[in-house]
This record gives structure tokens, sequence and C-alpha cells, in this order.
């Protein structure tokens, strides 16, 4: 090794250490808050899970079927996903869908109630939106493995940990493109409002979000599709579902296993994608 | 006449540094110095303008004038920097530049109402709800609402359009619910930002006639900013012509186009067609000027080929054409009279420019005489005096 290298190395800066002490002093310190947290979000989702599974497969695909004609109103699109949702059925993965399913929803959701208030605050203050950028850059390129160590040693394993790591990896997305909605708004519109007299809530509400809304939503539909291709991931944290039956295939080398859950997450993201595709009404 | 919206010595600079900026206004530095020196942009430098209650003001100019700067000063979407400008409110008058927040929003919900180039028309509304907004805003009951947007939408003719969306209409079709939108507020003061400049010339056309129309009987305060001289002349009362951010004529259209204040002004005016403005009031030459016989006759023209004989009250009592009598007529029954050289036709002050000619036309090129709203005898009109006017000599 040559000299400057050797002296740079002897000088290393103990990230990892810091890092280290930081997640311990927050285990060590909040470990009670941290666990209630973890335990109750665990019973919240373990309950959703337990709740549909009460109900009869086929009827709950019927439901889910109604469920897309009532938001897409289109008949095929419901039986599409009828079929599809009984070819999961089909290949003895409901249990592991519905677990899949309640995680992917409840990720998504939370990150649009967090990421849009977040994005139409940054659009409002660039400053803010600067300061956002290098944080939204770093969720969304640090390796994924990175953080579920930390997370696993806060919350423990189970649905939790795996929602919050899920909510990590997918908030940028919503941040950012209510962001680019709501900047993107044209001026000619957010004049009229204000020449109209407008105050800054009606302007929010009737002008800049409706105008914005085809963003938005188009936010949604990835926040799911995010959260879908972070269910193998959830699952070595103890998040159940079709994550699980992958990484045992992985596991085991069993090609056939991995294929039908492989096969049952797409179905799923292609069901939950071509429902939450919102159109605003009156454009073509 | 009420005074509607007064701008007092307005300067308005967009960048930071302020102070800096008006201070070269105040040595009379032209917008590129203030570019060059603060990096600011000159909006407009000490304009003045009293528009008073019922008339159609327009202000004109090139694009980056400062017309459009100094309209969207009156509801504040411009900053003014300096200066005042104030705006009838009932029986007060607020300063729109120093006033609050909350009377601000007042006066844009109630007092003054705006029109845009660019329509902006809420896409995912259709045309009932869009033309509702300004309603809307201001919290007006639903039930209330929807009976003046009703209303509105049968005066602009588009009520059968109210469950479309605004872009499923034509660019005509637009601007009315915009012109709706703009009505329904009730709002006594209107700013028009180039309205009609986005539609094609046919469109244009029938709108600023619907303009006219519903102003008759509206009888709003229009400030009305245009790139369109022709426009300008045909639907304003008052036109204020803006170069690089300052005011340089004010004035009625006429006198625009018979008395450019500057080069600029007559580079404006250059393809104006006359015939559009002037009036026979605007090129007549007056009785003083006239040459005088005895007796009372007055020689119409130069040349002498006819004369009129007038009382002491100043009517008249007898008229020559080529040395032989000839009865007057009105020039409003020109297409009436059968064409013959025993007539001289008479026109009042505000009768167009080409009626005169045409009744020149009619009766050989005889003169035509200005009778005043008593029928007392104002002034004349040669052929001459209609060529210097129409070639502006």
């Amino acid at each position: 090794m040559d000299p400057i290298s050797k002296f740079l190395v002897s000088y290393q800066i103990p990230i990892g250490a810091w890092g280290k002490a930081f997640f311990t002093f927050l285990t060590d310190n909040f470990n009670t808050v941290l666990r209630a947290f973890s335990n109750g979000l665990n019973f919240l989702l373990d309950g959703m899970v337990d709740g549909l599974l009460l109900l009869p497969p086929v009827l709950l695909i019927a439901l889910i079927a109604l469920l897309a004609y009532v938001l897409q109103r289109s008949k095929g699109l419901a039986l599409a996903v009828f079929l599809g949702l009984l070819f999961i059925l089909n290949q003895d993965l409901w249990k592991q869908t519905v677990e899949t399913l309640v995680l992917v929803v409840a990720a998504a959701a939370a990150s649009m109630a967090i990421g849009v208030p977040l994005g139409i605050w940054a659009a409002h203050k660039p400053k803010v939106y600067r300061f956002m950028l290098p944080v939204l850059d770093l969720m969304q390129t640090l390796p994924t493995f990175v953080y579920l160590i930390p997370v696993l040693t806060l919350f423990g394993l189970g649905n939790a940990p795996g929602l919050v790591v899920t909510i990590i990896f997918v908030i940028p997305t919503p941040v950012r493109l209510t962001h680019l909605g709501v900047t993107s708004v044209p001026k000619s519109i957010i004049e009229a409002g204000e020449a109209f007299g407008a105050t800054k809530r009606q302007l929010l509400w009737k002008v800049e979000l409706p105008s914005a809304l085809p963003t938005i939503m188009a936010g949604l539909t990835q926040s799911i599709m995010l959260s879908l291709s972070m269910v193998v991931f959830a699952a070595l944290i103890g998040a159940g579902g079709l994550g699980t039956e992958i990484n045992r295939a992985l596991g085991s080398r069993r090609i056939d296993l991995g294929l039908e859950a492989g096969l049952a997450i797409v179905v799923l993201a292609i069901v939950l994608d071509r429902m939450t595709r919102i159109g605003v009404g009156g454009k073509k | 006449m009420t005074v509607a919206v007064d701008f007092r010595n307005v300067d308005i600079v967009f960048g930071s540094d302020q102070a800096g900026s008006l201070a070269l206004i105040d040595s009379g530095a032209s917008r590129a110095e203030i570019l060059e020196k603060t990096g600011n942009v000159l909006g407009c430098a000490g304009a003045s303008l009293t528009v008073h209650e019922g008339e159609i003001s327009v202000l004109m100019g090139l694009s980056g004038s400062g017309k459009s700067t100094l309209l969207r000063a009156v509801n504040r979407l411009n900053v003014v920097s300096r200066g005042q400008v104030l705006v009838k409110d009932g029986d007060k008058t607020v300063d729109v530049v120093t006033c609050d927040e909350a009377t601000l929003r007042r006066l844009r919900q109630k007092q003054v109402a705006m029109v845009f180039q660019q329509f902006g028309l809420l896409p995912w509304r259709t045309v009932e709800e869009n033309v509702g907004l300004g309603l809307e805003l201001a919290g007006v009951p639903e039930a209330e609402r929807k009976e003046r947007v009703h209303r509105q939408l049968k005066l602009v003719n588009l009520d059968q359009w109210a469950k479309k969306y605004a872009h499923e209409l034509s660019g005509g079709m637009q601007q009315r619910v915009g012109l709706a939108r703009a009505f329904a507020t009730e709002a006594p003061i209107l700013l028009m930002d180039e309205p009609f400049s986005a539609l094609d010339p046919l469109i244009r056309t029938k709108l600023q006639d619907e303009l006219l129309q519903l102003q008759a009987e509206l009888k709003k305060t229009i400030i009305f900013v245009s790139h369109d001289l022709e426009e300008a002349l045909k639907i304003g009362s008052h036109i204020t012509i803006m170069e690089g951010g300052r005011i340089v004529q004010t004035g009625a259209p006429e006198d625009i186009v018979l008395r450019p204040a500057n080069d600029y002004v007559r580079d404006f005016i250059a393809n104006v067609n006359p015939l559009s403005v002037l009036t026979a009031w605007n090129v007549m030459r007056d009785r003083r000027d006239l040459d005088h016989g005895e007796d009372g006759w007055v020689w119409l023209d130069r040349r002498k080929t006819t004369r009129f004989k007038i009382d002491e009250h100043g009517l008249v009592v007898a008229a020559e054409r080529n040395g032989k009598p000839a009865v007057w007529v009105s020039c409003a029954d020109v297409e009436a009279h059968p064409e013959e050289t025993a007539q001289v036709f008479w026109a009042n002050p505000g009768t167009s420019l080409k009626t005169v000619m045409f009744a020149m036309y009619r009766s050989q090129t005889a003169p035509v005489a200005l009778f005043d709203d008593q029928s007392r005898f104002v002034g004349a009109i040669g052929v001459r005096d209609v060529l210097s006017a129409v070639l502006r000599r």
C-alpha cells in the first residue's frame, strides 16, 4: 500500500461506529416505545389479515372484483380481476396473498398519507425541497439490506418492520410526484384563482390539487408497485406473505415454488395497478 | 364623472434591488440601463392614468411595453413598487398597493373581475362550474350561485353548453366562458388582458362586437389591454399608448390617430385605416376659417362651387351650388336620395368619415356641411380635407 493510502486508512472516519452507536442509543433509551409501536402495528396488520381470511376466499375475490368495477366502471376489468385472483387461489397461495395485500395496501396508504402533504409543502417552499432532495435520493438509493438491519434491531421481527422498510423505500415517490404535480400547475389557472379572490387554502383545494390530481394518482399507482417489489425483502425480516414463499424457494432451490409465488405477485401487481388507475373527470 | 381606477405615479420593478431601481427610474434611466445596473426588470415607471366609471380604457403597446404589468397592478397580481392604485370600492376608495389581504380579497371577489388571454379556465370543471368560480370563492350559497351562473350563460349564449367541460369548447366559446365568469361576480370593474388575442380574426371581431353590446347594457368600467390598434380604436373610449414601461400618450381614439405624440405612436398608427376612427368633426374646417362673402353667404369649399346663406342664429336659409339654388339634406339618408346636382349634404359632428365620403361621392364631390344638434352651421368638409385626413398630411 502506498503511504498516502496507508495514512488515510489509518485515520478511517468511524461512520459505521457512529451509526451503530446512534441505533444502540435508540434501542437502549426508547426500547419500550419502539416495541409498543411495533407490537401495536403487528396487532393491527395481523388483525386485518385474520379478518380478511375469515371470509370464504371466493367471496373475498368476488368483493375485490366488485370494487374493481366500482372504481373503474369496467365489466371486463372486474372479470379479469376475478379470474386472476381465482388463479392465485388455485395455486393454493391465498393466505400468503392476503398477507401481502394487507402489507402493500397499508404501506401504500401510509406513504401517500405522509408523502402527499410533504410533496405539497415542498412545492410551495422551494427551499424545503432543496433540503428534502438529498434525503429522498438517499432513501431511494441506499441498498435495502442496509436499513433492514437497523429496522430489525429497532422493531424486531414481524409485519411492523416490514411495513417500515417498505414505507422508507416507497415514500420518495409520492413526494416527488406530488411536488411535480403541484409545481407544474399552469400559472394561468393559479392567477385565475387569485384574481377571483381565492385564499391560500381555496387555491390549494380548488385549483392546485385538482390540477395535480393525475400526477398524484400516478404516485399512488407507483407506490403500490414499489411496495410490491419490497415484499421479498420485507419477508427477510419476518413479514409474511408471498415474499416468504419466494425466500423459501430460493433457500431450497425449488423452481416450481418460486414460479408459483412469483406469478402470484405479478398477478397481484397487475390487478392493483389496473384498479388504481384513476383518470380525471372530463379528460380524455 | 366618478373615478373608478386611478393610477398615481405607479412604478413596478421585478427583482430584489427595489431601492436601486427606483433611484434609477427617478434619474430617467431606460429599461435596458436598469437591467444592466441592477439586474432588475422595469415593469412600468411613473404611470399615471385615470379611468372613469363606464369607460373602456385601452392600454396599448408592443409586447414588453408594460401594458399588462400596469393592468395587473389593479388587482395586485403584480406588486407595485411605488405609487398608488386607487380603486373605487362602493362609496370609498381603496389603495390596492397598501390594503390588507382581507380587503384585497374582497375587492377581487366583488369589485374587480378579470378576463385572461389564455382564458384561465379550470379544465376539470364544467362550463357552469367555471363560471361559478368567483361566486364559489366568495362563499355565495349554491342555489343563488346556480341562478346567477345560469343568467350569465344565457347572456353569452352558452346555456346549452353548461354541462360540457371547458376544453370541449372552441377558443371563442372558451373566452365567452371567461367573460361569463367575470360578469357573474357582478364586479363593476373588469380587467381584460388581451382577451381576444388568442382567437382567430373572425371570432375576434365577433367577440368585440358582443363585448360592445354587453357593455352598452351593463356599463362596466373596463380596462382593456391590447397590442392591436384596430381593436383599441374600435372598442376604446380612451387609449393609452405605452412604450418601454412608460406612458407615451393618452387620449380619445381620434386624438391618437390625428395627433400622435411621437414617432413610436406614429409607427403604431401607420397601418390604421383612418376611416374606422375619424368622424366629420375631426376633419372639418371651422366656419370661421371659411371664405365669407357678403349678405351672410359662406363658401363651403376652396374652389367656390357651393355656398350657404347663414342667418344670425347660425341656421342655413339658402344654398347655392354651381350658381344655382340647391337643397340641403342630411347624409344619414344619403342612400335614399337620387343622385342629382342640386343638393348639398350635411353631417353631424359624430357622423363617420366614411359616410361623409359616400355623401361626397353621391353629390359629385360637393363639400359636406356640418351642423350641430340644433341644426346650426359649424363648418364644412371639402374633398381636400378628407384627403389630407386619410393621408395624414
